[in-house]
């Protein structure tokens, strides 16, 4: 399978991720080869054969469903580029 | 009286318990080392004071007798560690200006057993690549030349700052990260020694995240003794990471030196590929009689899936990838680039923020994942993995203790001898060690001798899992044959 460079535009779309139209063009070359390399698992035959989910066959651990942390929302919020009043600012979302 | 930049770990911990120096000397040499060796490139972000009060801390601990398993032992640590109030950016410039508020599970642990932090080492962004040359912060430079050359040649990646700092004695040892190969690799082409361990049995809790189901931390080292004391430190058991597995951390370092009369060492014969030096075969070779001669019984063995491995992986990886990376949208940490809406923001943010090669991935992973085509792509690649992960199970079923590989299809290259257009030219560098991070197995990557140009080329192995003492047993018995190897000083 390959990609065309409307596919790689709707792709970074989806990853948002802005790209140029030179840049479209040269991701488009370098995702075929990648493509094309993966390609050679057509050749393998997984009939019946259960997709890995674990590396090691554990039980799911669980944990007590209770707080174990919390109050500390300026350290959340510390590394935020912008902030106010422990808030994470973003451009308007709502009309 | 030695430069105390020279000791292994080992020997730096009887120098200290022995009172010969103190932990504020040996850190001060290190500091002073990691100065004169900026050139290189090892390190994003430099600690010095922090180190200095560790090891005052250190020194009192000895003072009064109370000294922990790493006490006044300094390190490096890679930037793909939380470590709180430092510097901890992936080398990403998305992440710019990120100091976490925690600590990563690993480096607590390090710290907790009474180690030195001297700084933050370079790497490849989000760890995604083979020469650390995708960091933000510029290309790592190997220790190591080739033979009457000055051609700066590159140390491996992704752990390519861990790798260059532990080989030109910048720090007595280093964490690092392994995906696809990343601690096996520029341990190899650095000769170093570097183990990735089983899947689970060190914490990916603060570790920024690549590809969840195959990231896992590991020591490199001067020589396997010292990975095998560094790995007992960072394993544990913690309840923050629901993938860590619930096995007692044994005593690693007692495996040393043991021996492997009788062990079965499997040699896939899947692993002779066309192209490959003939002097890689002949470290292997080397290796193979080195075991042979110590008592091993050397079994030929077959790994019917190997070819698959990398293919599989280069689905799997990005598409985790893909997912992981989505957080870095400008709002919570990092880098913010302003649009005209919030979309906009967010793409303008990563489009400025990741570079070229985390880009491809992203966009390789959300494309497997995409509408129509996850069944095709991803899913395939997850029962390929169950293949190559039985292709294993049935060597270990039939008594092979551990497999014999070489650890990388070739010695350190130049820097940008394989930026060409292809990406997949640099991703079969990790052709050997891939295959181990899709079974989550663990796998040691030991320094087995130089090539014909004068660098070091390294051996795998590979073992059953939980069972990295079979490969400290092994690993030391080559290098008990061959020794360990360090470059000549000329930064």
């Amino acid at each position: 399978m390959s990609v065309d460079t409307a596919t790689v535009r709707r792709v970074a779309r989806l990853a948002r991720i802005k790209v140029s139209d030179e840049e479209a063009l040269r991701m488009t070359h370098e995702l075929n080869s990648i493509l094309g390399f993966v390609e050679q698992l057509n050749e393998v035959d997984v009939t019946g054969v259960e997709p890995m989910t674990a590396v090691v066959s554990t039980r799911m651990k669980k944990r007590q469903d209770v707080v174990t942390d919390g109050d500390i929302p300026e350290r959340v919020t510390g590394n935020a580029p912008i902030s106010d009043d422990n808030f994470f600012m973003v451009p308007k979302v709502v009309e | 009286m030695t430069d105390l930049t020279d000791l292994t770990i080992a020997e730096a911990r009887d120098g200290l318990k022995a009172k010969r120096f103190t932990a504020t000397e040996l850190t001060e040499a290190y500091i002073g080392a990691v100065e004169r060796g900026r050139s290189l490139n090892a390190y994003v972000v430099e600690t010095p004071e922090k180190a200095r009060a560790m090891a005052r801390a250190s020194d009192e601990r000895f003072a009064r007798g109370e000294e922990r398993p790493l006490e006044g032992i300094p390190l490096g640590i890679k930037d793909l560690f939380a470590t709180e109030g430092v510097h901890t950016q992936a080398c990403s410039h998305i992440l710019d200006r990120f100091k976490p508020a925690y600590e990563s599970t690993v480096s607590a642990n390090l710290w907790a057993d009474g180690a030195v932090m001297l700084g933050k080492l370079n790497m490849d962004e989000f760890a995604m690549g083979s020469s650390n040359e995708t960091s933000h912060y510029g290309p790592v430079t190997n220790p190591w030349r080739r033979q009457g050359s000055n051609a700066t040649l590159v140390p491996g990646g992704s752990s390519g700052g861990s790798a260059a700092a532990v080989a030109a004695r910048l720090c007595a040892g280093a964490t690092a990260t392994d995906t696809g190969g990343s601690i096996r690799q520029p341990a190899a082409f650095t000769g170093t020694a570097g183990i990735k361990p089983t899947y689970g049995r060190c914490s990916r809790w603060g570790i920024v995240a690549f590809a969840s189901s195959l990231d896992q931390a590991g020591p490199i080292a001067r020589d396997v003794r010292d990975t095998a004391i560094l790995l007992k430190s960072m394993a544990s058991v913690d309840p923050k990471d629901t993938t860590s597995v619930d096995v007692p951390v044994p005593d690693y370092e007692a495996a040393i030196g043991q021996s492997v009369k009788g062990l079965k060492i499997g040699v896939p014969r899947e692993y002779r590929l066309d192209g490959v030096p003939a002097e890689i075969d002949a470290l292997w070779q080397k290796g193979i009689d080195i075991l042979r001669d110590a008592g091993a019984e050397i079994v030929d063995i077959s790994l019917p899936h190997t070819k698959y491995a990398l293919p599989a992986y280069y689905i799997v990886a990005p598409a985790e990838a893909s997912s992981n990376l989505a957080r870095y949208d400008g709002v919570r940490y990092g880098l913010r680039v302003p649009g005209d809406d919030i979309v906009d923001m967010y793409e303008r943010t990563r489009a400025a923020g990741f570079g070229e090669e985390v880009k491809r991935r992203i966009l390789i992973g959300t494309y497997v994942l995409s509408a129509g085509y996850y069944d095709a792509y991803y899913l395939k690649a997850q029962k390929v993995r169950t293949l190559i992960k039985r292709d294993f199970e049935a060597v270990y079923a039939n008594g092979i203790d551990a497999i014999l590989t070489p650890a990388t299809p070739s010695a350190a290259f130049a820097i940008g001898e394989k930026a060409g257009a292809d990406p997949v030219e640099m991703y079969l560098n990790d052709v050997f060690t891939v295959t181990v991070n899709m079974a989550g197995l663990p796998g040691l990557a030991v320094p087995a001798g130089l090539s014909s140009e004068g660098l070091p080329l390294g051996l795998q192995l590979i073992g059953r899992p939980f069972d990295e003492e079979t490969l400290f047993r092994v690993g030391s018995a080559i290098e008990a044959a061959v020794g360990t190897f360090a470059p000549a000083k000329w930064w």
